[in-house]
């Protein structure tokens, strides 16, 4: 057994956090509530990121990015997720992308000087993988990207792209040409302003309404230059599940932990209230925080194994079925546990976190911590997880 | 020098959607169609073949890759 990898962390990290932690204090607080009744896009939080460079933060420094890790963007998805767990998510999720292209187009020139205008410009870029007609597996594609001479043209009808409207390129699976087999994927750069958006579905979701999930049928051309080099199951493989199933767990810690800031607040109020009596409510404090400590620990776990397997170099490293498992696992738990901190600190803040003119109002985050389980359902990962578990035999 | 019988078992239990015929022993079986599904039929229709267990370290794509590679993992367990 290799020994068992530790987090890893830029050295500007704690400095940048800082600065994360007053964006979310000043910009991002402030504009949750309604970013979240209007189910909005949260520029205001967008405006303040990208002033600080960090949509260029996961491009590396040869590049003019930050250069920072998987471990370092896992911290700061933790963080925004305290402050509105949809600027998180969308951060979270344009994260992924932006780890697609550097894990997987660094040897090309075009998508080289691509990341130079990413730093330059501060893009945003979504991602189209579901298709009308598929159901939810990313691993097939009905429509296909079709290249003649230097040029592409891509169709693609999307049930869900997440906040598309805001984006200014979108990365987008396809067969890799007409007569390619529905699993015989590429991904496509598509800019916004190659690119026609006919909205064939809104989003008024209990949750995550800052997302602006809205599905849409997608009209794109491009410079064949824009098909990514090599095929999606690559991509998949190495950058697209493991990294979704990180940043997201970590984010969902963020928005349990902000749960948990609450019930502390409350349980000292009432300690405040009859000095020298410890409140019942402190037990379910202690319950509590052994719950965030196994969340917490769990993305730790996986953090420090993916941030490993990236620096190894080693292909082979993301197609251990063991690591499958492990971010599998790591996605469904997490997803469980975001619902279970929420409730439990629920019970300890009492009517108060039930209350929408609370200070101390827990509904968005309820409402918000359901949506973990269904975006990319745990019970599709689990199946795909139950074939490896006959496999293992627990050496 | 196991690669006919692996062969037989990959065209009877790896349920490919190109012709096993078609396959040289290199040729990549994941993207002829084995999927993970697949690759359990196959891990357990070769372990039960010759006896053998496949150890957590040796599952990946690596090991499932080929019928080159099948070879070479049954060769170092049968061993």
């Amino acid at each position: 057994m290799p020994s068992v990898p530790t987090m890893q962390l830029h050295p500007d990290l704690p400095a940048l956090l800082e600065k994360v932690h007053a964006i979310g204090r000043n910009v991002v607080a402030p504009h949750a509530n309604e970013v979240d009744r209007d189910a909005r896009f949260p520029r205001e939080s967008f405006d303040a990121l990208k002033a600080e460079k960090l949509l260029s933060s996961y491009i590396p420094s040869e590049l003019g990015g930050m250069g920072l890790s998987i471990s370092d963007q896992s911290k700061i998805c933790e963080a925004l997720a305290h402050y509105c767990a949809s600027t998180a998510m969308i951060y979270a999720m344009h994260q992924i992308q932006v780890a697609c292209i550097v894990h997987h187009t660094m040897h090309n020139e075009f998508f080289r000087a691509y990341m130079r205008e990413v730093v330059d410009k501060q893009y945003l870029i979504a991602s189209a993988t579901t298709e009308l007609g598929i159901g939810g597996d990313v691993r097939s594609s009905l429509c296909a990207v079709n290249v003649e001479g230097d040029t592409f043209t891509l169709d693609k009808q999307a049930p869900v792209i997440s906040y598309a409207a805001s984006a200014d390129a979108i990365l987008v699976t396809c067969r890799q040409s007409p007569e390619a087999g529905k699993n015989d994927q590429s991904v496509v750069l598509v800019r916004k302003e190659n690119l026609t958006l006919e909205e064939i579905s809104g989003w008024d979701t209990m949750g995550f309404r800052g997302t602006c999930s809205n599905g849409y049928s997608l009209r794109s051309r491009g410079d064949a230059r824009q098909v990514f080099p090599g095929p999606y199951a690559d991509i998949h493989r190495k950058t697209q599940q493991p990294y979704s199933h990180i940043v997201w767990s970590s984010l969902w810690l963020g928005l349990a932990q902000s749960a948990m800031n609450n019930a502390r607040a409350s349980v000292r109020a009432e300690a405040r209230k009859n000095p020298g009596t410890l409140p019942p409510s402190a037990l379910r404090l202690a319950e509590l925080d052994a719950v965030l400590f196994s969340m917490r620990a769990g993305v730790q776990q996986c953090v420090a194994d993916y941030h490993q397997r990236l620096l190894s170099n080693d292909e082979e490293a993301f197609s251990d079925f063991g690591f499958n498992l492990r971010v599998s696992n790591l996605k469904i738990r997490s997803s469980e546990l975001v619902i279970e901190v929420v409730s439990k600190a629920m019970m300890i803040c009492g009517i108060a976190s039930y209350r929408n003119d609370s200070k101390l109002s827990l509904n968005r985050q309820l409402r918000d911590a359901y949506g973990a389980a269904l975006m990319v359902n745990n019970d599709r990962i689990l199946g795909q997880s139950s074939a490896i578990q006959i496999m293992q035999k627990g050496d | 020098m196991y690669a006919d019988q692996i062969r037989e078992i990959v065209a009877k239990h790896a349920r490919l959607s190109t012709d096993v015929t078609a396959l040289t022993n290199d040729s990549d079986l994941y993207a002829a169609g084995l999927t993970s599904l697949t690759t359990v039929n196959l891990m357990l229709a070769i372990e039960e073949q010759f006896d053998i267990e496949f150890p957590d370290h040796m599952l990946g794509r690596k090991t499932f890759g080929s019928i080159q590679a099948l070879c070479e993992a049954v060769e170092e367990l049968v061993a």
